[in-house]
């Protein structure tokens, strides 16, 4: 077992103890915050496998989040008006179905993680953060002009969409559905790494002559891994939508995806827990210091500061020291 | 004589009025190596880019196996069997000596898009991985980040990669180059073996190195191959003296 191993078992523990303390003396809101950093974290770690494994600066996460996120909405806000989405040529109701709607944020977003990807991938550096920066306030001005669904002003869904077996408005039972979400999403991401897939992207991103040399075309590995990173930030969308009970297109905004960076380069840039430690700093810092000031993202931000000059592998990487390579 | 292995056809390539391959003609046969030399400026890397497939030249193809392959790209040719070490040394340099080696068994067996088994336990790639590594004497440092290689072990490194692919043909560029005489006669010996097993078309500075080895020297100077024969041949023609061998002696 390696430090970063220790590390990340004992931030599990915190994680699973703070909101079983919550719950036994009955503070709800703290469940709710530990929700959303499950649920952030998650949209993290769908960003970590494009930016921490492929080296792909997306600065378009949002277009993902949002899209899962008016995914619900759509299905919800349709089943709670009892009016179909469309009647002809076929008829699609909305559904109020967890399930059924995290299945399709995964697909739409994959499907805008496919075009956009596709489209984006050809460039690189800077051009590229500029494209998918582009392409997520496209969709946020979209949705803003998109009277349908709210428009500028968002949309509610009175009632949290149901899961098979559970009561999805108990703050507690909603939670250990985003940690068993998060968990399976950390495992997925873990095998990624260390398979041969996660082995020539990491190398792509290293040194992308190197992986041609030896057969492989490093597009077809970003694109497959860009598309794999908006599906789970989609779920996470969705499951944000969810917690709120709210869309708006703020989702979509360039702040998502700016914080959706900042998750994963505060925790650490391609290591397997970053985005989780760096979600839930995020929502402590947020949490702490919004109650002080009002102003507290300018302390977040001398905090991202300190850790891009002195501490470039985030929290995980300075307390588990330079990653071992895995054998 | 049989069908060489790999072939230029009159190959061409300008940047504005700098003609940098002008009308090139080479090949490469099976069993050989083939040197190319050249004053710097000459059109070597130029040329290299060309045959691996970086950069497409404005006339003339590429032929490869029997095959024309001057439309396919890099991936294309790497995946038809050529194999490439670099002149600065393209390694993924946080992983470790093995995963360099890994990876380019995986490529060799071509399936990538696998996402849930570790790779790192996969029996086959393994094997094939420590092979090359003991080929060219770096098992002990399988386990050594690549970063930590001293300049030569890192040249040693290119050239298992390219072992584990097991190409049909080399395409190597200064293999010597930064390595000291001790570094550099240790992999003369073994570029000498290798050429049994697939020919290597070597562009290389090192002059004791190149004429120990070469089968065939090409001589290029300003984009034109200026002259192509045996090191008794090259060492005897008056152009070559005057292009090349002269400013040597000078330098």
């Amino acid at each position: 077992m390696t430090r970063e191993t220790y590390i990340n078992a004992g931030l599990t523990f915190v994680l699973v103890l703070v909101p079983f303390w919550a719950w036994s003396t009955g503070q709800a809101y703290i469940l709710t915050l530990c929700t959303k950093v499950a649920i952030l974290a998650l949209a993290g770690v769908g960003l970590n496998i494009a930016l921490g494994l492929g080296g792909l600066v997306s600065f378009g996460h949002a277009a993902f989040f949002g899209i899962g996120g008016y995914a619900m909405g759509i299905l919800a806000s349709h089943a709670q008006t009892f009016d179909p989405i469309m009647e002809w040529p076929i008829l699609i109701e909305g559904t109020k179905s967890m399930p059924v709607i995290w299945l399709v944020a995964m697909v739409t977003s994959s499907l805008a993680a496919l075009l956009i990807g596709a489209l984006s991938l050809r460039t690189s550096g800077v051009y590229f953060i500029m494209i998918t920066l582009a392409f997520g306030q496209m969709l946020y001005y979209f949705t803003i002009g998109w009277p349908a669904y709210g428009g500028e002003d968002g949309l509610s869904i009175y009632v949290r969409n149901s899961f098979p077996g559970l009561n999805t408005l108990v703050p507690v039972q909603f939670l250990v559905l985003a940690y068993v979400i998060l968990g399976l999403a950390l495992l997925f991401s873990a095998r990624l790494a260390r398979a041969p897939f996660g082995l020539a992207l990491t190398a792509a991103r290293q040194n992308a002559d190197r992986v041609e040399t030896v057969g492989i075309a490093p597009y077809r590995l970003r694109l497959v891994a860009f598309v794999i990173s908006g599906a789970i930030t989609g779920l996470a969308g969705a499951l944000f939508a969810d917690l709120n009970r709210f869309i708006s297109p703020t989702m979509f905004s360039w702040h998502t995806s700016g914080e959706i960076m900042i998750f994963v380069i505060l925790g650490g840039v391609g290591r397997l827990y970053g985005p989780v430690a760096g979600a839930a700093l995020f929502i402590l810092l947020e949490h702490l210091l919004g109650g002080v000031s009002e102003y507290w993202k300018i302390f977040l931000g001398a905090l991202l500061l300190a850790v891009v000059l002195f501490a470039r592998g985030g929290l995980i990487g300075t307390l588990a020291g330079r990653e071992v390579a895995h054998g | 004589m049989a069908e060489p292995l790999l072939q230029t056809r009159g190959i061409s390539k300008s940047f504005g009025a700098l003609k940098a391959s002008d009308d090139i003609s080479l090949d490469l046969r099976a069993g050989e190596i083939h040197a190319l030399i050249g004053p710097n400026g000459a059109g070597k890397s130029t040329l290299i880019k060309q045959i691996a497939g970086n950069m497409r030249p404005d006339s003339g193809t590429v032929h490869f196996l029997g095959q024309d392959v001057t439309a396919l790209d890099t991936v294309a040719r790497a995946r038809l069997g050529l194999g490439r070490t670099f002149q600065i040394s393209a390694l993924a340099m946080e992983f470790t000596v093995l995963q360099n080696a890994v990876l380019g068994a995986l490529g060799a067996r071509g399936d990538v898009m696998r996402f849930f088994r570790p790779v790192m336990k996969d029996r086959a790639l393994l094997e094939r991985a420590h092979e090359a590594l003991e080929r060219v004497g770096l098992q002990d440092h399988a386990a050594t980040r690549t970063a930590e290689l001293s300049h030569g072990q890192r040249r040693q490194l290119e050239v298992a990669v390219a072992l584990t692919l097991k190409p049909r043909a080399f395409l190597m560029d200064e293999p010597m180059a930064g390595l000291g005489a001790g570094g550099s006669k240790r992999l003369t010996g073994f570029l000498d073996g290798l050429r049994a097993e697939a020919p290597i078309l070597l562009v290389e500075h090192d002059m004791d190195a190149v004429f120990a080895l070469a089968d065939r020297i090409s001589v290029l100077v300003y984009g034109q191959v200026i002259a192509t024969g045996t090191a008794a041949e090259i060492r005897a023609n008056p152009d070559v003296r005057r292009a090349y061998l002269g400013e040597e002696d000078a330098a």
